[in-house]
């Protein structure tokens, strides 16, 4: 009980504090005189968020940036060697090999399914089309550790003779598969595939929205004249519905392909990064907590956000353009 | 057999059993996990979950593993949650909507320059930033010996910082929405630009915010990497005991499901009900 209470305490200081931190510098502001308040008056408003976003964000960037060429514990330079190693060592292509495997397939058959799904939908009544969507969109409210949970249960794996528990496996049992440890089995990447399919279970409920907030923003005009000169449902589809919601399928894309890029806790939870699994941010997260290597740990995350930026580019000009066909 | 094909056709079979298969296929596995949470530790060693599914009437159903994981901790990390989530949510949204006004509203110089960098920082993954922050702590701490890491405000800064940019483009772009000569009629009757914001801008913003609000406040509930980094061990939240749990399967699912639907509740409770607001967060540009 106490905790709760000290939550609660903890809490409402938090939210007072920063609503009196621009109380007072209105107030202090307002003392001022009027010639000079009227050049700096933006300041009371700006202020905080620049402060926290220079302290937080830019110096910190700027000093990962500076670190990744420095050595493991940021005592001296040692200039692109930490770049060197990374490039040279199998085990770090590998990592790269898996973000390449992870972005080729998991935005496709996001965006693919959510397509699917967005049409089909539109195509029922109002009532079951809420149900459906609610359903598939459930998903993307949950931690990506609770849904590595979930499939965590479905890959499970349990040695011979005790009752299976997971999904997959007794699926494959029908089939007079014998049970698999499927997590650990990196022929191939198998594992890495499965780990995506719980990606795209998590964001195909994204792609549906987006994609149906388009579909139904597609003139009734043009169907009713595709209708008209003869065509049928799949026509209707390809011709008419797909090119007009490009733009929201591409924007679909890009977002989900950055998500994709960074990748870290359903990886981290499932597997650990094991069994050939382990991807860029994962690498980080391992570099730097379990070695304290600073310095190399700095030149991987600048690999991911190297890699990063030329997506997201293309992301924010993809939205803009969408703001502009609006 | 008009009126059969009319019924037909609003049914649309095909696509209705479709979707069905789709979403049965998409439930499964939360499925999977719920019934295991409610089954007892001795019926789970001897008989896959499905049995239950098909069994109902003579499967034994317990809350014991909920009893279990509330005992061991996960009401304290329910607890630690909200505590960091809230203002997590409140303090990012305030300080945006602050920025925002005076983007949209003030003129001054190097406005432009600093709502490009502002902007810019969204192409920034958090990793980037997170050791120089977490060390720029510790130096903190150490010279001023104010306790930062390890506390809720650790995380109420760090996550406040990282929305900002997102926050402060999708606000803005809603107030431009808003006439500026309503703006102007509060001046010429005297009223003070701090005045304008809480009364005028603020109340007028909400639409955008409220959604944003559900956006930002799903994902910090939601976040293993921050408060593993800045809160810990000291006050773990819901994220942090349930990788925890589940790297201890091995004593038993039904303990590890219960500890994922507890911190699951209060997700859907706010997505169920708060869906639209959600969605159009989700159209407007929120996604991280």
């Amino acid at each position: 009980m106490g905790d709760v209470i000290f939550g609660l305490l903890a809490v409402t200081v938090g939210i007072g504090a920063s609503y009196g931190i621009y109380w007072l510098l209105n107030f202090l502001f307002s003392l001022l005189p009027q010639k000079i308040l009227k050049k700096i008056q933006w300041a009371a408003f700006l202020l905080p968020a620049l402060v926290l976003v220079t302290l937080v964000l830019l110096v910190p960037i700027i000093q990962t940036f500076i670190w990744s060429f420095m050595d493991d514990r940021v005592k001296e330079f040692v200039g692109l060697e930490n770049y060197i190693t990374l490039f040279t060592d199998p085990n770090f292509i590998s990592v790269l090999i898996n973000n390449f495997l992870w972005i080729l397939v998991v935005p496709a058959i996001t965006v693919a399914i959510g397509t699917a799904v967005a049409t089909l939908t539109n195509q029922v009544g109002p009532t079951r089309e809420k149900i459906f969507k609610s359903l598939i969109f459930m998903p993307m409210s949950i931690s990506f550790v609770a849904a590595a949970t979930i499939w965590s249960l479905t890959y499970a794996y349990v040695p011979p003779g005790r009752p299976e528990v997971g999904a997959l496996n007794s699926i494959v049992n029908l089939f007079g598969i014998e049970s698999q440890p499927w997590l650990t089995m990196d022929q191939g990447r198998l594992n890495s595939f499965l780990l995506m399919a719980v990606l795209v279970w998590l964001q195909v409920g994204y792609s549906m929205v987006i994609i149906s907030a388009a579909i139904k923003a597609v003139p009734e005009e043009t169907l009713e004249a595709a209708r008209i000169d003869g065509a049928n449902a799949w026509q209707v589809f390809a011709r008419i519905i797909l090119p007009q919601v490009w733009g929201s399928i591409m924007a679909v894309f890009v977002t989900v392909l950055i998500l994709v890029m960074k990748i870290f806790d359903v990886v981290l939870a499932m597997t650990g990064g094991n069994f050939n699994t382990s991807v860029l941010a994962l690498e980080w997260y391992r570099v730097f907590f379990e070695s304290s290597d600073i310095g190399p740990a700095s030149a991987i995350v600048v690999v991911l956000f190297v890699l990063i930026v030329p997506l997201m580019y293309v992301q924010i000009r993809t939205v803009k353009q969408q703001e502009e066909l609006r | 057999m008009n009126k059969l094909k009319r019924i037909s056709a609003k049914l649309n079979l095909p696509s209705t059993v479709t979707l069905l298969i789709l979403v049965i296929i998409w439930s499964i596995p939360t499925l999977g996990l719920l019934i295991t949470s409610l089954r007892r530790r001795s019926d789970a060693e001897v008989s896959p979950w499905w049995d239950a599914l098909v069994n109902p009437l003579s499967t034994v159903w317990s809350t014991e593993a909920y009893q279990n994981s509330i005992e061991s901790g996960m009401l304290d990390a329910l607890v630690n949650t909200f505590a960091v989530t809230i203002p997590a949510t409140i303090l990012p949204l305030m300080i945006a909507a602050n920025a925002a006004y005076a983007f949209t509203f003030l003129q001054f110089k190097g406005k432009e320059i600093y709502f490009a960098v502002m902007v810019g920082l969204m192409v920034v993954p958090l990793q980037a930033a997170l050791i120089p922050v977490l060390r720029g702590m510790v130096w903190f701490q150490r010279e001023f010996d104010i306790q930062l890491t390890g506390t809720y405000a650790s995380a109420w800064i760090v996550h406040s910082a990282f929305a900002m940019p997102l926050a402060i483009y999708i606000i803005r772009n809603y107030m431009l929405t808003i006439p500026t000569s309503l703006i102007e009629a509060a001046r010429i009757d005297g009223a003070s630009y701090y005045k304008i914001f809480w009364s005028l801008v603020l109340p007028l913003s909400m639409p955008a915010i409220a959604s944003f609000a559900i956006f930002q406040f799903l994902w910090v509930w939601n976040d293993y990497l921050i408060a593993f980094i800045f809160v810990g061990q000291t006050s773990p939240v819901l994220t942090y005991e349930l990788l925890k749990l589940l790297g201890q399967y091995g004593q038993g699912w039904q303990d590890v499901a219960a500890g994922a639907f507890i911190s699951l509740v209060v997700p859907l409770i706010v997505f169920f009900g708060l869906q639209r607001y959600f969605v159009r967060g989700l159209t407007s540009g929120s996604v991280k």
